[in-house]
């Protein structure tokens, strides 16, 4: 299958247009049975591709994989695709977010076909944000799928077919995941729709931002009950607060996620310089916390417009050994040429 | 056995009747509005999964959703788009237990058909047509 998509191998496709090798690093991690950890950084809002390498390359050699996100909260950003193909030419392992807010069902086909072209075999395949909170909330909300139909649907194309019963030859090799939210309402629910996402085809999972352990450990505990955590590997969702307004921004702007009264105290507690190590500090204390809950396979780190803070938890925490880094792959280069001039690409290689 | 093979006979007659089945969506049509607006908030998808989610239309869901919450719920309960609305599914998940057939909410529903909204389910149940797409 990977062959297949491997430059040169699909018929009547220009040299000049090399297709990039899509990898299975990240399924090999979680195959391997260390602690897996993968990264979400911003797309950027940016046509230029550099700050966007940058902060890809802050994080690289402390991850597996680099979540892109698609349009996060409703509001413009680069592509996912765009940004997850960029970063996969720079020879790191991309996850890229499929949403079912934009796009119709023959968009996200479209979409996904596009992502095995670029060598982005791992998806997280998500509902998405409402418009309303979004830059746009006069736009028109799509949500032709939801995400399980969303995971049946690239089931759908692994098997070789689109959802109209139309051959796709070859079938493109995609890996994809979904997320769950532990915190929100229905509590008693929440790990039985995530045993639905895995019937529909979830092979990993990467859960919200732990900030409240108890009910992180109550949902783990049904999970494991259930059995579901033998049948994906679930990520826990950890991020660093960076200040207090941005604990106070979590808890009340982002629908879902539960930030506690304490945690939001005692960033408020500290003077502003000292925020940062505060932040830090949180982060550790429940990566140390919820590292050993059974049925967690590794950590999703979420650094919130701050992805300098991921190396410096990696270190404190423990989380990673020098034999564990991102293998680096000849891929990019010659693909995007423009890019691997910017000086920002000798930090990349 | 019998109801099955009552139900094959009809489909196959609205099949090789396609008139007729318009007359009858059109004909059932105000008594389903009628009965299930008021009862459930039907949205009239024409595809009724009411049995699977504890008698609550998901289609009242901001972003349609047919398989269960989105991770936005609001820590009262409430839905992230309309804030002073209870989740849809939240609903849903409260009443499916109280229902003897509570487990149909972890069927999985799939992809709605576009082209079935606003007739009526009932019609559709009978003549095939309220499966969804995809397998």
């Amino acid at each position: 299958m990977i062959q297949s998509l491997t430059p040169g191998a699909a018929p009547g496709r220009s040299p000049s247009l090399k297709g990039l090798p899509s990898t299975r690093r990240l399924e090999e991690a979680f195959r391997s049975g260390r602690r897996v950890l993968t990264c979400e950084i911003a797309a950027g809002d940016s046509p230029d591709p550099a700050g966007l390498l940058e902060r890809a390359a802050t994080v690289r050699h402390h991850v597996d994989a680099v979540n892109l996100p698609d349009n996060t909260s409703g509001r413009v950003h680069l592509s996912g695709l765009a940004a997850a193909a960029i970063v996969a030419g720079a020879g790191i392992e991309p996850i890229l977010h499929v949403t079912c807010r934009d796009i119709n069902r023959i968009g996200l086909q479209s979409h996904l076909l596009g992502a095995a072209a670029l060598g982005v075999r791992n998806l997280l395949c998500l509902t998405g944000d409402h418009v309303v909170h979004g830059d746009h909330p006069e736009s028109k909300p799509v949500f032709d799928l939801d995400s399980l139909q969303l995971l049946r649907l690239v089931g759908t194309l692994r098997s070789g077919r689109y959802l109209s019963g139309r051959a796709v030859e070859p079938a493109p090799d995609l890996f994809p995941g979904t997320t769950e939210n532990p915190f929100a309402p229905p509590h008693d629910f929440r790990p039985l729709r995530l045993r639905k996402k895995i019937e529909a085809g979830a092979r990993f999972v990467q859960t919200q931002i732990v900030f409240n352990v108890p009910r992180f450990k109550a949902f783990m505990a049904r999970v494991c009950d259930l059995g579901i955590d033998r049948q994906a590997p679930i990520l826990a969702g950890v991020a660093p607060p960076r200040s207090a307004r941005s604990a106070r921004y979590m808890r009340d702007r982002i629908p879902g996620m539960d930030v506690p009264e304490a945690l939001v105290k005692r960033m408020e507690g500290v003077a502003p310089a000292r925020a940062e190590e505060e932040g830090l500090r949180i982060a550790v204390e429940i990566l140390d916390e919820i590292n050993g809950i059974p049925g967690i396979a590794g950590f999703h780190l979420m650094p919130i417009c701050w992805e300098e803070a991921v190396p410096e938890v990696v270190r404190r925490a423990g989380l990673r050994r020098e034999s564990e880094t991102m293998p680096a792959i000849e891929a990019g280069g010659a693909a995007y040429p423009e890019v691997s001039s910017a000086p920002i690409r000798e930090r990349c290689t | 056995m019998h109801g099955r093979s009552l139900v094959s006979v009809a489909r196959r007659w609205l099949l090789t009747h396609p008139g007729a089945g318009r007359i009858l969506d059109q004909m059932f049509r105000p008594v389903e509005i009628l009965i299930k607006k008021p009862l459930f908030g039907c949205r009239m998808c024409g595809q009724c999964i009411l049995h699977e989610t504890g008698l609550v239309c998901p289609m009242g869901c901001p972003k349609t959703l047919r398989n269960g919450p989105c991770g936005g719920v609001r820590l009262d309960g409430c839905c992230e788009v309309i804030p002073d609305m209870m989740c849809v599914w939240v609903r849903a998940e409260r009443r499916s237990r109280l229902l003897p057939w509570r487990d149909a909410i972890l069927k999985i529903q799939p992809a709605l058909d576009w082209t079935q909204r606003g007739r009526s389910s009932w019609v559709n149940a009978v003549a095939g047509r309220a499966e969804g797409v995809g397998p």
